[in-house]
């Protein structure tokens, strides 16, 4: 194994198993704070795939603005911090069978594809990530529509938030 | 590839490292004698009232929400500015675009008074 292969499977590895701890952990601020854990792995995820950029966004956005506003909205509900009622539907085995299925059925297209046993092609040297999604953020070929349509969403979560925050007055 | 993330791998070992020391220094030098003001939680020297797990205003989510869109807004910002001499007045004008929608909602924001603090 490859020093990357070995820094994979820890990453991934702990990945999981905060992600497990989000889902059964009582107390909601300790789930809160266990995503905080998974989102940051996946950010090792991204940087091991050469993707520093989205590594540093991850960790900007996710850990940084998002997880701490799940914190904020558990703080800002009832006392439900704390969750007494049963933490599995009864209906947990079709869940857990339809992931298995998923699972199978994604891993056999994988396997199926004739690229998926070879390694990848390392990144010519002097690749500009940033400066090559910066072109294809503003270039009318690629994603200028949707760049400035993401605006217009950020625009909806702003008006909504101070609608449903100020409108009681 | 990995060796460009050693710096921030040492970093996190250093960090956790001295949150290891420090507390695990002050649990075995440290004396334990008991009181009820000691086992009181700490708040900046007043006596706590109330519970500590009672709901915010929801003033703190507006903040919150400002700052995820704002925070979005600059990382579209450095990909942007990395090719912005490339890319010349058409790319200022997309992005003048960008920051005039944005700039809207953080008019209405203002005008509903929403960036005072009663």
């Amino acid at each position: 194994m490859t020093a990357e292969q070995i820094v994979f499977l820890i990453v991934a590895l702990v990945t999981l198993g905060s992600a497990f701890m989000v889902v059964t952990t009582r107390n909601l601020i300790h789930a809160a704070l266990w995503l905080v854990a998974t989102l940051f792995g996946v950010a090792v995820v991204y940087a091991l795939l050469n993707a520093g950029f989205l590594a540093v966004v991850q960790v900007v956005v996710y850990i940084g603005a998002i997880a701490i506003l799940f914190i904020f909205a558990v703080m800002l509900t009832r006392k439900d911090a704390r969750d007494s009622g049963p933490q599995t539907h009864k209906n947990w085995w079709v869940g857990a069978l339809l992931a298995v299925a998923s699972y199978l059925g994604l891993s056999a297209l994988v396997l199926g594809w004739s690229g998926s046993s070879k390694a990848a092609a390392g990144l010519p040297s002097g690749f500009d990530a940033v400066g090559q999604l910066g072109e294809a953020l503003t270039s009318p070929n690629a994603y200028v529509l949707p760049f400035e349509v993401a605006s217009v969403l950020l625009l909806a979560a702003l008006v909504g938030a101070v609608y449903v925050a100020f409108n009681r007055k | 590839m990995l060796l460009e993330y050693i710096a921030i791998a040492v970093m996190i070992a250093v960090a956790t490292l001295i949150a290891f020391i420090a507390i695990g220094l002050g649990e075995l030098l440290g004396p334990k004698k008991k009181s009820e003001a000691k086992s009181m939680p700490y708040e900046s020297g007043m006596n706590p009232y109330g519970e500590g797990t009672r709901r915010m205003p929801v003033r703190f989510y507006l903040v919150a929400v400002l700052f995820i869109l704002f925070d979005i807004e600059v990382v579209f910002f450095l990909p942007w500015a990395i090719v912005f001499r490339q890319l010349g007045i058409f790319g200022l004008i997309e992005m003048i675009i960008f920051i005039v929608i944005l700039l809207v909602g953080y008019v209405y924001a203002w005008k509903k008074g929403a960036l005072e603090w009663e």
